[in-house]
Protein backbone atom coordinates (compact mmCIF):
# COMPACT_ATOMS: atom_id res chain seq x y z
CA UNK A 1 0.00 0.00 0.00
CA UNK A 2 1.49 3.64 -0.43
CA UNK A 3 1.66 5.55 2.97
CA UNK A 4 -0.26 8.11 3.72
CA UNK A 5 0.98 11.53 2.96
CA UNK A 6 -0.14 14.54 5.59
CA UNK A 7 -1.78 17.62 4.08
CA UNK A 8 0.75 20.67 4.34
CA UNK A 9 -2.55 22.63 5.95
CA UNK A 10 -3.85 22.07 9.05
CA UNK A 11 -7.34 21.81 10.51
CA UNK A 12 -9.00 22.98 13.38
CA UNK A 13 -11.64 19.67 13.58
CA UNK A 14 -14.37 21.75 15.28
CA UNK A 15 -15.19 23.09 12.11
CA UNK A 16 -15.32 20.10 10.15
CA UNK A 17 -17.45 19.24 13.39
CA UNK A 18 -20.01 22.08 12.75
CA UNK A 19 -20.42 22.10 9.23
CA UNK A 20 -21.39 18.63 9.26
CA UNK A 21 -23.76 19.52 11.87
CA UNK A 22 -25.28 22.36 10.19
CA UNK A 23 -25.21 20.48 6.86
CA UNK A 24 -27.33 17.52 8.91
CA UNK A 25 -29.64 20.53 11.01
CA UNK A 26 -30.86 21.85 7.45
CA UNK A 27 -31.94 18.34 6.56
CA UNK A 28 -33.04 16.79 9.84
CA UNK A 29 -34.88 19.37 12.29
CA UNK A 30 -35.07 17.25 15.12
CA UNK A 31 -30.99 17.71 15.33
CA UNK A 32 -30.37 20.24 18.45
CA UNK A 33 -27.43 21.65 20.27
CA UNK A 34 -26.97 22.07 23.69
CA UNK A 35 -24.40 23.75 25.52
CA UNK A 36 -23.13 25.48 28.67
CA UNK A 37 -22.25 28.93 27.91
CA UNK A 38 -19.99 27.33 25.03
CA UNK A 39 -21.65 28.53 22.11
CA UNK A 40 -18.29 30.47 20.68
CA UNK A 41 -15.57 27.50 22.25
CA UNK A 42 -18.06 24.64 20.68
CA UNK A 43 -18.02 26.97 17.51
CA UNK A 44 -21.82 26.87 17.49
CA UNK A 45 -22.42 30.21 15.90
CA UNK A 46 -23.25 29.28 12.92
CA UNK A 47 -26.23 26.63 13.95
CA UNK A 48 -27.54 29.48 16.33
CA UNK A 49 -28.13 32.14 14.12
CA UNK A 50 -29.63 29.52 11.18
CA UNK A 51 -31.74 28.10 14.36
CA UNK A 52 -31.82 29.92 17.62
CA UNK A 53 -34.82 27.79 19.01
CA UNK A 54 -33.24 24.63 18.56
CA UNK A 55 -29.85 26.03 20.24
CA UNK A 56 -30.25 25.34 24.21
CA UNK A 57 -28.04 26.37 26.11
CA UNK A 58 -28.02 25.97 30.00
CA UNK A 59 -25.60 27.96 31.51
CA UNK A 60 -22.26 27.02 33.19
CA UNK A 61 -24.22 23.90 34.58
CA UNK A 62 -22.72 20.31 33.09
CA UNK A 63 -24.90 17.88 34.99
CA UNK A 64 -28.16 20.14 33.78
CA UNK A 65 -26.79 19.78 30.58
CA UNK A 66 -26.71 16.34 30.09
CA UNK A 67 -29.89 15.33 31.92
CA UNK A 68 -31.39 18.05 29.45
CA UNK A 69 -29.81 16.15 26.61
CA UNK A 70 -31.45 12.98 27.74
CA UNK A 71 -34.89 14.45 28.14
CA UNK A 72 -34.67 16.45 24.96
CA UNK A 73 -33.92 12.58 23.60
CA UNK A 74 -36.75 11.03 25.36
CA UNK A 75 -39.13 14.14 23.97
CA UNK A 76 -37.94 13.39 20.30
CA UNK A 77 -35.11 15.10 19.52
CA UNK A 78 -31.69 14.43 18.33
CA UNK A 79 -29.53 16.30 20.52
CA UNK A 80 -25.43 16.83 20.46
CA UNK A 81 -24.48 17.79 23.38
CA UNK A 82 -21.25 20.01 23.41
CA UNK A 83 -19.01 21.11 26.12
CA UNK A 84 -15.35 21.40 26.85
CA UNK A 85 -14.20 17.34 27.31
CA UNK A 86 -12.73 17.59 31.07
CA UNK A 87 -16.19 19.36 32.20
CA UNK A 88 -18.52 17.31 29.76
CA UNK A 89 -17.21 14.56 31.41
CA UNK A 90 -15.40 15.25 34.73
CA UNK A 91 -18.36 17.46 35.92
CA UNK A 92 -21.29 15.24 34.70
CA UNK A 93 -19.78 11.51 34.64
CA UNK A 94 -22.55 10.30 36.68
CA UNK A 95 -25.32 11.59 34.28
CA UNK A 96 -23.18 10.39 31.40
CA UNK A 97 -23.71 6.74 33.12
CA UNK A 98 -27.52 6.81 34.30
CA UNK A 99 -29.12 9.29 31.84
CA UNK A 100 -27.21 8.18 28.68
CA UNK A 101 -25.32 5.10 28.56
CA UNK A 102 -27.81 3.53 31.35
CA UNK A 103 -31.20 4.66 29.94
CA UNK A 104 -29.51 4.40 26.26
CA UNK A 105 -30.69 7.94 25.06
CA UNK A 106 -30.02 8.77 21.79
CA UNK A 107 -27.55 11.39 22.61
CA UNK A 108 -24.18 12.35 20.83
CA UNK A 109 -21.83 13.54 23.96
CA UNK A 110 -18.90 15.91 21.91
CA UNK A 111 -16.19 16.80 24.05
CA UNK A 112 -14.77 19.98 22.39
CA UNK A 113 -11.07 21.17 23.22
CA UNK A 114 -10.07 17.35 24.75
CA UNK A 115 -6.44 16.39 25.26
CA UNK A 116 -4.44 19.12 26.66
CA UNK A 117 -5.63 21.78 23.90
CA UNK A 118 -6.19 24.74 26.53
CA UNK A 119 -2.45 23.89 27.21
CA UNK A 120 -1.02 26.89 29.31
CA UNK A 121 -4.60 27.50 30.91
CA UNK A 122 -3.21 23.94 33.05
CA UNK A 123 -4.45 20.23 33.99
CA UNK A 124 -7.55 21.80 35.51
CA UNK A 125 -8.62 22.55 31.60
CA UNK A 126 -6.80 19.68 30.53
CA UNK A 127 -9.38 16.50 29.49
CA UNK A 128 -6.55 13.36 29.81
CA UNK A 129 -8.79 11.36 31.92
CA UNK A 130 -12.05 10.85 29.08
CA UNK A 131 -11.17 7.95 27.73
CA UNK A 132 -10.71 6.31 31.66
CA UNK A 133 -13.96 7.67 32.32
CA UNK A 134 -15.61 6.83 29.49
CA UNK A 135 -14.92 4.21 28.02
CA UNK A 136 -15.37 1.55 31.27
CA UNK A 137 -19.43 2.42 30.59
CA UNK A 138 -21.47 -0.10 28.81
CA UNK A 139 -23.82 0.92 25.60
CA UNK A 140 -21.35 4.19 24.73
CA UNK A 141 -18.99 4.10 22.07
CA UNK A 142 -15.88 6.51 22.81
CA UNK A 143 -14.44 7.69 19.45
CA UNK A 144 -11.42 10.34 18.85
CA UNK A 145 -11.30 11.52 14.82
CA UNK A 146 -7.21 11.73 14.26
CA UNK A 147 -7.87 14.64 11.03
CA UNK A 148 -11.21 16.66 9.88
CA UNK A 149 -12.29 14.08 7.25
CA UNK A 150 -12.60 11.56 9.96
CA UNK A 151 -14.60 14.05 12.24
CA UNK A 152 -16.82 14.54 9.32
CA UNK A 153 -17.35 11.03 8.57
CA UNK A 154 -18.23 10.19 12.97
CA UNK A 155 -20.52 13.25 12.83
CA UNK A 156 -22.35 12.05 10.13
CA UNK A 157 -22.32 8.23 11.59
CA UNK A 158 -23.18 9.72 15.10
CA UNK A 159 -26.13 11.34 13.54
CA UNK A 160 -27.70 8.17 12.14
CA UNK A 161 -26.14 5.68 15.01
CA UNK A 162 -29.46 5.12 17.33
CA UNK A 163 -27.49 5.25 20.21
CA UNK A 164 -25.60 7.57 22.79
CA UNK A 165 -21.81 8.14 21.30
CA UNK A 166 -18.80 10.28 22.88
CA UNK A 167 -16.87 12.10 20.30
CA UNK A 168 -13.47 13.66 21.44
CA UNK A 169 -12.35 16.47 19.29
CA UNK A 170 -9.51 18.99 19.67
CA UNK A 171 -9.16 22.72 18.87
CA UNK A 172 -5.69 22.04 18.17
CA UNK A 173 -5.00 22.01 13.77
CA UNK A 174 -4.26 19.17 12.20
CA UNK A 175 -2.71 17.46 8.76
CA UNK A 176 -5.55 16.27 7.12
CA UNK A 177 -4.42 12.36 6.65
CA UNK A 178 -7.25 10.43 5.72
CA UNK A 179 -8.73 10.27 1.74
CA UNK A 180 -11.66 12.83 1.40
CA UNK A 181 -13.96 10.29 0.62
CA UNK A 182 -13.28 8.40 4.40
CA UNK A 183 -16.45 6.36 5.38
CA UNK A 184 -16.51 6.23 9.59
CA UNK A 185 -16.81 2.97 10.55
CA UNK A 186 -17.72 1.74 14.27
CA UNK A 187 -14.77 -0.51 15.79
CA UNK A 188 -12.85 -0.19 12.40
CA UNK A 189 -8.94 0.96 12.55
CA UNK A 190 -7.53 2.34 9.72
CA UNK A 191 -4.25 1.35 7.98
CA UNK A 192 -2.35 4.40 7.09
CA UNK A 193 1.36 2.92 6.25
CA UNK A 194 2.03 -0.65 6.19
CA UNK A 195 5.22 -2.37 7.98
CA UNK A 196 6.80 -5.98 9.76
CA UNK A 197 8.76 -4.34 12.03
CA UNK A 198 6.55 -2.61 14.72
CA UNK A 199 2.75 -1.39 15.18
CA UNK A 200 2.09 2.24 15.78
CA UNK A 201 -1.49 2.89 17.02
CA UNK A 202 -2.84 6.36 17.85
CA UNK A 203 -5.52 8.55 17.17
CA UNK A 204 -6.82 12.11 18.01
CA UNK A 205 -4.05 14.49 17.06
CA UNK A 206 -1.11 11.96 17.78
CA UNK A 207 -2.03 9.89 14.52
CA UNK A 208 0.10 12.70 12.45
CA UNK A 209 2.86 12.25 14.73
CA UNK A 210 2.69 8.61 14.13
CA UNK A 211 3.24 9.04 10.42
CA UNK A 212 5.85 11.57 10.65
CA UNK A 213 7.64 9.14 13.17
CA UNK A 214 7.21 5.44 11.08
CA UNK A 215 8.32 8.16 8.14
CA UNK A 216 11.79 8.69 10.36
CA UNK A 217 11.84 4.96 10.99
CA UNK A 218 11.64 4.52 7.12
CA UNK A 219 14.61 5.93 6.82
CA UNK A 220 16.52 4.06 9.22
CA UNK A 221 15.00 1.24 7.09
CA UNK A 222 12.41 0.17 9.58
CA UNK A 223 9.04 -0.50 8.15
CA UNK A 224 6.53 0.39 10.48
CA UNK A 225 2.59 0.14 10.75
CA UNK A 226 0.71 2.65 11.59
CA UNK A 227 -3.12 1.79 12.48
CA UNK A 228 -5.39 4.60 13.40
CA UNK A 229 -7.60 3.64 15.89
CA UNK A 230 -10.26 6.53 16.78
CA UNK A 231 -12.59 4.10 18.81
CA UNK A 232 -11.43 3.18 22.04
CA UNK A 233 -14.63 1.38 22.57
CA UNK A 234 -15.17 -0.99 21.11
CA UNK A 235 -12.23 -1.83 19.86
CA UNK A 236 -11.15 -3.46 16.74
CA UNK A 237 -9.78 -6.98 18.57
CA UNK A 238 -8.94 -7.98 15.27
CA UNK A 239 -6.14 -5.58 13.74
CA UNK A 240 -4.94 -5.70 17.30
CA UNK A 241 -4.07 -9.32 17.46
CA UNK A 242 -3.12 -8.87 13.65
CA UNK A 243 -1.13 -6.50 14.51
CA UNK A 244 1.07 -8.36 17.09
CA UNK A 245 1.31 -11.35 14.64
CA UNK A 246 2.33 -9.58 12.03
CA UNK A 247 4.58 -7.10 13.53
CA UNK A 248 5.52 -8.55 16.94
CA UNK A 249 5.78 -5.02 18.89
CA UNK A 250 2.74 -2.23 19.59
CA UNK A 251 3.52 1.25 20.35
CA UNK A 252 0.74 3.53 21.58
CA UNK A 253 0.74 7.15 21.72
CA UNK A 254 -2.56 9.39 23.10
CA UNK A 255 -3.29 12.85 23.99
CA UNK A 256 -4.53 11.41 27.62
CA UNK A 257 -3.13 9.71 30.46
CA UNK A 258 -1.28 6.72 30.15
CA UNK A 259 -3.16 5.35 32.63
CA UNK A 260 -6.99 3.92 31.16
CA UNK A 261 -6.76 4.99 28.16
CA UNK A 262 -6.08 4.04 24.21
CA UNK A 263 -2.75 1.98 25.20
CA UNK A 264 -4.63 0.64 28.05
CA UNK A 265 -7.42 -0.67 25.99
CA UNK A 266 -4.85 -2.44 23.54
CA UNK A 267 -2.66 -3.25 26.46
CA UNK A 268 -5.89 -5.25 27.83
CA UNK A 269 -6.50 -6.89 24.32
CA UNK A 270 -2.90 -7.72 23.92
CA UNK A 271 -2.00 -9.53 27.07
CA UNK A 272 -5.42 -11.85 26.76
CA UNK A 273 -5.28 -12.42 23.48
CA UNK A 274 -1.79 -11.69 21.58
CA UNK A 275 1.04 -11.10 24.26
CA UNK A 276 3.49 -9.22 22.22
CA UNK A 277 5.62 -6.08 23.65
CA UNK A 278 3.99 -2.89 24.17
CA UNK A 279 4.89 0.76 24.78
CA UNK A 280 2.57 3.35 26.07
CA UNK A 281 3.04 6.95 25.26
CA UNK A 282 1.13 9.68 26.98
CA UNK A 283 0.70 12.22 29.94
CA UNK A 284 2.76 10.20 32.71
CA UNK A 285 0.41 10.11 35.30
CA UNK A 286 0.90 14.15 36.53
CA UNK A 287 -0.72 16.84 36.36
CA UNK A 288 0.97 18.86 33.09
CA UNK A 289 3.62 22.36 33.94
CA UNK A 290 2.80 25.38 31.60
CA UNK A 291 3.29 25.10 27.95
CA UNK A 292 0.78 24.63 24.83
CA UNK A 293 -0.54 21.01 23.72
CA UNK A 294 2.22 20.79 21.06
CA UNK A 295 5.14 21.66 23.87
CA UNK A 296 3.43 19.21 26.67
CA UNK A 297 3.47 16.50 23.52
CA UNK A 298 6.76 16.74 22.70
CA UNK A 299 8.11 17.18 26.97
CA UNK A 300 5.94 14.07 27.08
CA UNK A 301 8.21 11.92 24.44
CA UNK A 302 5.83 12.41 21.96
CA UNK A 303 7.81 14.41 19.04
CA UNK A 304 8.13 12.04 16.08
CA UNK A 305 11.60 11.66 16.68
CA UNK A 306 11.16 10.60 20.32
CA UNK A 307 8.21 8.15 19.04
CA UNK A 308 10.43 7.02 16.81
CA UNK A 309 13.42 6.16 19.49
CA UNK A 310 10.99 4.33 21.66
CA UNK A 311 10.06 2.22 18.45
CA UNK A 312 13.53 1.85 17.72
CA UNK A 313 14.04 0.81 21.73
CA UNK A 314 10.60 -1.68 21.29
CA UNK A 315 11.90 -3.30 18.46
CA UNK A 316 15.34 -4.10 20.32
CA UNK A 317 12.96 -6.03 23.13
CA UNK A 318 11.44 -8.11 20.90
CA UNK A 319 12.02 -12.16 21.64
CA UNK A 320 13.02 -12.55 17.96
CA UNK A 321 15.89 -9.31 18.64
CA UNK A 322 17.10 -11.20 21.81
CA UNK B 1 -62.19 9.06 38.64
CA UNK B 2 -63.12 10.35 41.65
CA UNK B 3 -61.47 10.96 44.98
CA UNK B 4 -63.08 7.93 46.93
CA UNK B 5 -62.08 5.70 44.11
CA UNK B 6 -58.74 7.06 44.16
CA UNK B 7 -58.40 6.85 47.85
CA UNK B 8 -59.42 3.26 47.18
CA UNK B 9 -56.97 2.17 44.53
CA UNK B 10 -54.05 4.15 46.71
CA UNK B 11 -54.71 1.64 49.35
CA UNK B 12 -54.48 -1.11 47.35
CA UNK B 13 -51.48 0.12 46.05
CA UNK B 14 -49.81 0.30 49.35
CA UNK B 15 -51.21 -3.28 50.76
CA UNK B 16 -49.24 -4.97 47.07
CA UNK B 17 -46.32 -2.80 48.07
CA UNK B 18 -46.12 -3.94 51.89
CA UNK B 19 -46.72 -7.29 50.79
CA UNK B 20 -43.82 -7.27 48.29
CA UNK B 21 -41.27 -5.52 50.88
CA UNK B 22 -42.86 -8.53 52.98
CA UNK B 23 -41.77 -10.94 50.58
CA UNK B 24 -38.60 -9.93 49.13
CA UNK B 25 -37.28 -8.78 52.54
CA UNK B 26 -36.26 -5.23 51.08
CA UNK B 27 -37.93 -2.21 49.53
CA UNK B 28 -37.81 1.50 51.00
CA UNK B 29 -41.24 1.33 52.56
CA UNK B 30 -41.14 4.47 54.15
CA UNK B 31 -40.70 6.57 50.92
CA UNK B 32 -43.09 4.43 49.20
CA UNK B 33 -46.02 4.83 51.86
CA UNK B 34 -45.72 8.87 51.83
CA UNK B 35 -45.78 9.01 47.60
CA UNK B 36 -48.16 6.38 46.97
CA UNK B 37 -51.20 9.09 47.28
CA UNK B 38 -49.54 11.39 44.45
CA UNK B 39 -48.51 8.33 42.36
CA UNK B 40 -52.55 7.01 42.41
CA UNK B 41 -53.75 10.34 41.48
CA UNK B 42 -51.04 10.53 38.41
CA UNK B 43 -51.67 7.64 36.95
CA UNK B 44 -55.42 6.93 37.56
CA UNK B 45 -56.47 10.25 36.71
CA UNK B 46 -54.28 13.03 35.55
CA UNK B 47 -51.43 11.62 33.23
CA UNK B 48 -52.92 11.05 29.48
CA UNK B 49 -51.35 7.68 28.97
CA UNK B 50 -51.82 4.32 27.17
CA UNK B 51 -50.66 1.33 28.45
CA UNK B 52 -50.25 -0.35 25.37
CA UNK B 53 -48.37 2.33 23.72
CA UNK B 54 -45.92 3.14 26.67
CA UNK B 55 -43.90 5.10 23.62
CA UNK B 56 -47.12 7.13 22.58
CA UNK B 57 -45.24 10.48 21.60
CA UNK B 58 -47.80 12.50 22.72
CA UNK B 59 -47.75 10.40 26.47
CA UNK B 60 -47.72 12.60 29.45
CA UNK B 61 -44.13 12.21 30.62
CA UNK B 62 -43.93 11.09 34.71
CA UNK B 63 -39.96 10.47 35.84
CA UNK B 64 -39.59 9.10 39.36
CA UNK B 65 -36.71 10.85 40.78
CA UNK B 66 -36.67 9.30 43.51
CA UNK B 67 -35.75 6.05 42.15
CA UNK B 68 -35.17 3.95 45.19
CA UNK B 69 -39.17 3.78 45.63
CA UNK B 70 -39.55 1.72 42.46
CA UNK B 71 -41.34 -0.75 43.96
CA UNK B 72 -44.33 1.92 44.29
CA UNK B 73 -44.16 2.62 40.76
CA UNK B 74 -43.84 -1.41 39.76
CA UNK B 75 -47.40 -2.01 42.00
CA UNK B 76 -48.54 1.29 40.12
CA UNK B 77 -47.78 0.56 36.84
CA UNK B 78 -48.93 -2.99 37.40
CA UNK B 79 -52.48 -1.84 38.04
CA UNK B 80 -52.54 0.64 35.77
CA UNK B 81 -52.03 -2.25 33.10
CA UNK B 82 -48.48 -1.13 31.80
CA UNK B 83 -46.78 -5.07 33.48
CA UNK B 84 -48.67 -8.26 34.57
CA UNK B 85 -49.68 -7.78 38.15
CA UNK B 86 -48.18 -11.34 38.93
CA UNK B 87 -44.86 -10.12 38.30
CA UNK B 88 -44.47 -7.95 41.39
CA UNK B 89 -43.84 -11.05 43.30
CA UNK B 90 -40.35 -11.21 41.17
CA UNK B 91 -39.20 -7.81 42.87
CA UNK B 92 -36.04 -7.94 43.31
CA UNK B 93 -35.29 -11.47 42.33
CA UNK B 94 -32.49 -12.89 40.17
CA UNK B 95 -32.87 -11.40 36.36
CA UNK B 96 -36.51 -9.86 37.26
CA UNK B 97 -36.61 -7.05 35.18
CA UNK B 98 -38.04 -5.01 38.61
CA UNK B 99 -34.47 -4.29 39.79
CA UNK B 100 -34.23 -2.21 43.11
CA UNK B 101 -34.36 1.09 40.46
CA UNK B 102 -36.26 1.59 38.02
CA UNK B 103 -35.07 0.61 34.01
CA UNK B 104 -36.80 2.14 31.19
CA UNK B 105 -35.48 -0.47 28.68
CA UNK B 106 -36.83 -2.85 30.63
CA UNK B 107 -39.91 -1.90 32.30
CA UNK B 108 -42.90 -0.18 30.09
CA UNK B 109 -43.97 2.78 31.34
CA UNK B 110 -40.20 4.18 32.91
CA UNK B 111 -39.21 7.50 31.19
CA UNK B 112 -35.31 7.05 32.30
CA UNK B 113 -33.24 5.29 34.46
CA UNK B 114 -33.29 6.79 38.39
CA UNK B 115 -31.52 6.04 41.29
CA UNK B 116 -28.65 8.45 41.53
CA UNK B 117 -30.40 11.44 43.49
CA UNK B 118 -30.40 14.29 41.31
CA UNK B 119 -31.24 13.03 37.79
CA UNK B 120 -34.84 13.53 37.54
CA UNK B 121 -35.68 16.83 37.31
CA UNK B 122 -32.52 17.74 34.67
CA UNK B 123 -34.09 15.10 32.65
CA UNK B 124 -38.23 16.19 32.89
CA UNK B 125 -36.45 19.81 31.98
CA UNK B 126 -35.09 18.59 29.09
CA UNK B 127 -38.24 16.94 28.25
CA UNK B 128 -40.24 19.75 29.02
CA UNK B 129 -38.23 21.82 26.81
CA UNK B 130 -38.16 19.11 24.19
CA UNK B 131 -42.57 20.65 23.51
CA UNK B 132 -41.01 23.99 23.26
CA UNK B 133 -38.92 23.31 19.83
CA UNK B 134 -41.56 20.52 18.74
CA UNK B 135 -44.84 21.59 19.36
CA UNK B 136 -45.59 18.69 20.99
CA UNK B 137 -48.21 18.82 23.60
CA UNK B 138 -47.77 16.40 26.68
CA UNK B 139 -47.03 17.48 30.15
CA UNK B 140 -44.31 16.45 31.83
CA UNK B 141 -44.25 15.08 36.26
CA UNK B 142 -41.33 14.54 38.09
CA UNK B 143 -41.44 13.39 41.72
CA UNK B 144 -38.62 13.89 43.60
CA UNK B 145 -37.61 13.81 47.75
CA UNK B 146 -37.00 15.97 49.83
CA UNK B 147 -33.57 14.82 51.09
CA UNK B 148 -32.79 14.54 47.41
CA UNK B 149 -33.17 18.23 47.07
CA UNK B 150 -29.38 18.68 48.57
CA UNK B 151 -28.42 17.64 45.41
CA UNK B 152 -27.12 20.66 43.41
CA UNK B 153 -27.68 19.26 39.94
CA UNK B 154 -31.67 20.13 41.31
CA UNK B 155 -30.93 23.74 41.45
CA UNK B 156 -29.07 23.88 38.06
CA UNK B 157 -32.15 22.70 36.83
CA UNK B 158 -35.21 24.65 38.74
CA UNK B 159 -33.17 27.62 37.24
CA UNK B 160 -33.27 26.42 34.01
CA UNK B 161 -36.75 25.47 33.93
CA UNK B 162 -37.80 29.41 34.67
CA UNK B 163 -35.02 30.43 31.93
CA UNK B 164 -36.95 28.61 29.68
CA UNK B 165 -40.64 29.47 31.00
CA UNK B 166 -41.62 25.96 31.09
CA UNK B 167 -45.15 25.76 31.86
CA UNK B 168 -45.60 22.65 31.22
CA UNK B 169 -43.70 20.96 34.15
CA UNK B 170 -44.17 19.88 37.51
CA UNK B 171 -42.04 19.16 39.87
CA UNK B 172 -43.65 17.66 43.45
CA UNK B 173 -41.39 17.29 46.12
CA UNK B 174 -42.44 14.55 48.69
CA UNK B 175 -42.06 16.67 51.38
CA UNK B 176 -42.16 13.58 54.22
CA UNK B 177 -39.21 15.39 56.50
CA UNK B 178 -37.01 12.60 56.65
CA UNK B 179 -33.91 11.62 54.54
CA UNK B 180 -31.65 8.13 54.84
CA UNK B 181 -30.13 8.95 58.14
CA UNK B 182 -31.98 11.27 60.07
CA UNK B 183 -34.68 14.33 59.47
CA UNK B 184 -33.88 17.24 57.38
CA UNK B 185 -33.85 19.60 59.80
CA UNK B 186 -30.98 17.80 61.39
CA UNK B 187 -28.95 17.39 58.08
CA UNK B 188 -29.02 19.88 55.75
CA UNK B 189 -32.79 21.69 56.06
CA UNK B 190 -33.69 23.03 53.03
CA UNK B 191 -37.11 23.70 54.23
CA UNK B 192 -39.30 25.96 54.01
CA UNK B 193 -38.85 25.01 49.63
CA UNK B 194 -42.33 27.34 48.56
CA UNK B 195 -39.78 30.53 48.63
CA UNK B 196 -36.49 29.34 47.14
CA UNK B 197 -38.68 27.90 44.68
CA UNK B 198 -40.59 31.47 44.05
CA UNK B 199 -37.70 33.06 44.22
CA UNK B 200 -36.13 31.12 41.31
CA UNK B 201 -39.34 31.92 38.95
CA UNK B 202 -41.81 29.19 40.03
CA UNK B 203 -45.14 28.96 41.01
CA UNK B 204 -45.35 26.85 44.50
CA UNK B 205 -48.39 24.76 45.94
CA UNK B 206 -48.12 23.71 49.24
CA UNK B 207 -50.65 20.61 50.02
CA UNK B 208 -51.26 17.58 52.11
CA UNK B 209 -49.60 15.51 50.13
CA UNK B 210 -51.51 12.58 50.88
CA UNK B 211 -54.94 13.82 50.51
CA UNK B 212 -56.35 13.33 46.99
CA UNK B 213 -58.59 16.29 47.43
CA UNK B 214 -55.70 18.55 47.46
CA UNK B 215 -53.53 16.47 45.27
CA UNK B 216 -55.90 16.28 41.89
CA UNK B 217 -56.45 20.15 41.67
CA UNK B 218 -52.34 20.62 42.61
CA UNK B 219 -51.27 18.29 39.85
CA UNK B 220 -53.92 19.77 37.70
CA UNK B 221 -53.02 23.33 38.07
CA UNK B 222 -51.76 24.85 35.00
CA UNK B 223 -50.49 28.94 34.66
CA UNK B 224 -47.37 30.42 32.75
CA UNK B 225 -44.63 29.23 35.13
CA UNK B 226 -43.27 25.77 35.91
CA UNK B 227 -45.50 24.56 38.91
CA UNK B 228 -43.87 23.42 42.08
CA UNK B 229 -45.70 21.51 44.63
CA UNK B 230 -44.48 21.03 47.82
CA UNK B 231 -46.43 17.97 48.76
CA UNK B 232 -46.67 17.43 52.51
CA UNK B 233 -46.44 13.87 53.64
CA UNK B 234 -45.71 11.14 56.20
CA UNK B 235 -43.21 8.69 56.23
CA UNK B 236 -44.46 5.46 56.73
CA UNK B 237 -48.23 7.21 55.86
CA UNK B 238 -50.81 4.27 56.52
CA UNK B 239 -48.94 2.54 58.49
CA UNK B 240 -49.19 3.72 61.96
CA UNK B 241 -45.90 2.43 63.83
CA UNK B 242 -44.07 3.64 60.69
CA UNK B 243 -44.97 6.51 60.72
CA UNK B 244 -42.65 9.90 60.62
CA UNK B 245 -39.90 8.00 62.23
CA UNK B 246 -36.25 7.40 60.45
CA UNK B 247 -36.14 4.28 61.31
CA UNK B 248 -38.50 2.69 58.19
CA UNK B 249 -36.38 4.53 55.00
CA UNK B 250 -35.67 1.14 54.32
CA UNK B 251 -36.37 -1.53 57.28
CA UNK B 252 -38.54 -4.38 56.67
CA UNK B 253 -41.42 -5.78 58.87
CA UNK B 254 -40.65 -8.72 60.81
CA UNK B 255 -43.40 -11.44 60.65
CA UNK B 256 -45.32 -9.64 63.66
CA UNK B 257 -45.43 -6.16 62.29
CA UNK B 258 -46.27 -7.48 58.96
CA UNK B 259 -49.29 -8.48 60.40
CA UNK B 260 -50.19 -5.23 62.24
CA UNK B 261 -49.38 -3.51 59.40
CA UNK B 262 -51.24 -5.60 56.53
CA UNK B 263 -54.97 -5.46 59.63
CA UNK B 264 -54.08 -1.50 59.67
CA UNK B 265 -54.53 -1.31 55.36
CA UNK B 266 -56.53 -4.29 54.97
CA UNK B 267 -59.37 -2.75 57.40
CA UNK B 268 -59.29 0.18 55.23
CA UNK B 269 -59.72 -0.93 52.27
Amino acid sequence: MNAVTPSPKLHDCRDAFVAVLERLGAENSRIVAVCNDSVGSSKLGGFKAKWPERLVNVGIAEQNMVGVGAGLANGGLLPFVCGAACFLTGRSLEQIKADIAYSNANVKLIGISSGMAYGELGPTHHSIEDFAWTRVLPNLPVIAPCDSIETAAAVEWAANFDGPVFLRLSRVGVPDLLPANHTFELGKANLLRDGDAITLIANGTLTHRMVKAAELLDAKGIEARVLNMATVRPLDVDAIVKAAHDTGAILTAEEHSVYGGLGSAIAECVVTEAPVPMKILGVPGVFAPTGSAEFLLDEFGMSPAAIADAAVALIARKPSQA
Amino acid sequence: MQPNDLEHIARQIRLRDLQAVFEAGAGHIGGEMSAIDVLTALYFRVLRIWPDQPKHPERDRFVLSKGHVALALYVTLAKRGFIPEAEISTFLKPHSRLNGHPNCNKVPGVETNTGPLGHGLPVAVGMAKATKITGAKYHTYVLTGDGEMQEGSNWEAIASAAQFGLDNLTLIIDHNRFQQGAALRDTNNLAPFASKLQAFGWTVSEINGNVMNEIVPALEKRGNQPHCIVAHTNKGHGISFMQDTVDWHHKVPNAEQYKIALAELSETL
